[in-house]
């Protein structure tokens, strides 16, 4: 993966496949104390910590019944390549939160790259889940959250070509306004 | 294009969508299926569909379902794009690229011919 955006729609999916309901993407970029952190949390299925442990370490010699992916493992490899770390927080029937953060002027940190694509990826490939985005870049705050205008279209698809502009513009709009008033200061 | 941004002008939009499906004649389910697994996204998947759903909106196409699938076991051959129209059989694509997903959503999905050149068969 090139951009820890691709990282973020990677994990998000392990949350559809724990059958969450509600997931919210959070990513704040605290420039003064240079940190990027962010975070996945959802209200799927949880793990039970042996579980956690296998997803974060696939080269442990155990029974797999379950599959187990590189996304997890490679992610925290980069996170703490950049003085980072990535921790998991889940309970079996709540649910499971990804932490992961780094240094956020490492020289070896990838790009967050295009958060606006990952989270229009999401909402629309993945309609029957609530998706929430609170992107945080110094002072300034964008939160998405997809309920109300899901609410609003009633049934009409988020597919509706005038729909994906709509969607597109503001979830792109809101992450560029922040970064520009944050910049300007 | 104005760009709306209100839930007011979204309310419009909605309006006018159910008035474009009173006309439309029924005609099958076109459903664009995207694989996203792990593999997939590594592979370039976001961008794949990021050019099926420009395609829909700069072509105003309604009522085509996109949706995202894991990883279906070609791993080889991600990016993945499935397409099944009406009640024909499902057709895979492999090594779709941007441009690939243009020719399909073109060739496939407007016109009804499968683009061999992809197609993964079996």
């Amino acid at each position: 993966m090139r951009e820890l955006a691709l990282h973020l729609l990677d994990i998000a999916h392990n949350s559809v496949s724990a059958r969450a309901r509600n997931i919210t993407i959070t990513v704040i970029e605290d420039v003064q104390a240079d940190r990027l952190r962010l975070a996945v949390e959802d209200d799927g299925c949880g793990m039970d910590a042996e579980t956690v442990q296998r997803v974060v370490d696939p080269f442990v010699t155990s029974r797999t019944t379950r599959s187990v992916g590189l996304g997890i493992p490679l992610l925290k490899a980069a996170a703490e390549a950049c003085d980072g770390s990535l921790k998991i927080s889940s309970q079996p029937g709540i649910g499971t939160r990804i932490d992961i953060d780094f240094q956020h002027s490492h020289i070896d940190r990838m790009p967050l790259g295009d958060v606006a694509e990952t989270i229009l990826t999401l909402v629309i490939g993945c309609p029957d889940v609530h998706w929430r985005l609170v992107y945080q870049y110094g002072e300034g705050v964008f939160e998405f959250d997809d309920a109300p205008i899901k609410e609003t279209l009633d049934g009409i698809p988020l597919t509706e070509p005038s729909v994906l502009g709509y969607l597109r513009a503001l979830i792109r709009d809101g992450i560029d306004q922040i970064q520009v008033t944050a910049d300007a200061i | 294009m104005d760009k709306v941004k209100t839930l007011e002008d979204l309310k419009r939009l909605r309006e006018e969508a159910l008035e474009k499906r009173k006309v439309k004649t029924a005609s099958g389910q076109t459903q664009v299926i995207v694989g996203m697994g792990t593999v997939g996204i590594a592979a370039g998947a976001r961008e794949t569909l990021k050019a099926i759903l420009d395609y829909i909106e700069q072509n105003n196409l309604s009522d085509i379902l996109v949706r995202q699938t894991g990883n279906i076991g070609l791993d080889s051959f991600e990016p993945i794009v499935q397409v099944i129209i009406g009640e024909n059989p499902k057709v895979t694509y492999g090594r779709v690229t941007p441009d690939a997903a243009r020719r399909i959503m073109k060739e496939h999905v407007l016109n009804g011919q499968v683009v061999k050149e992809y197609k993964i068969e079996g």
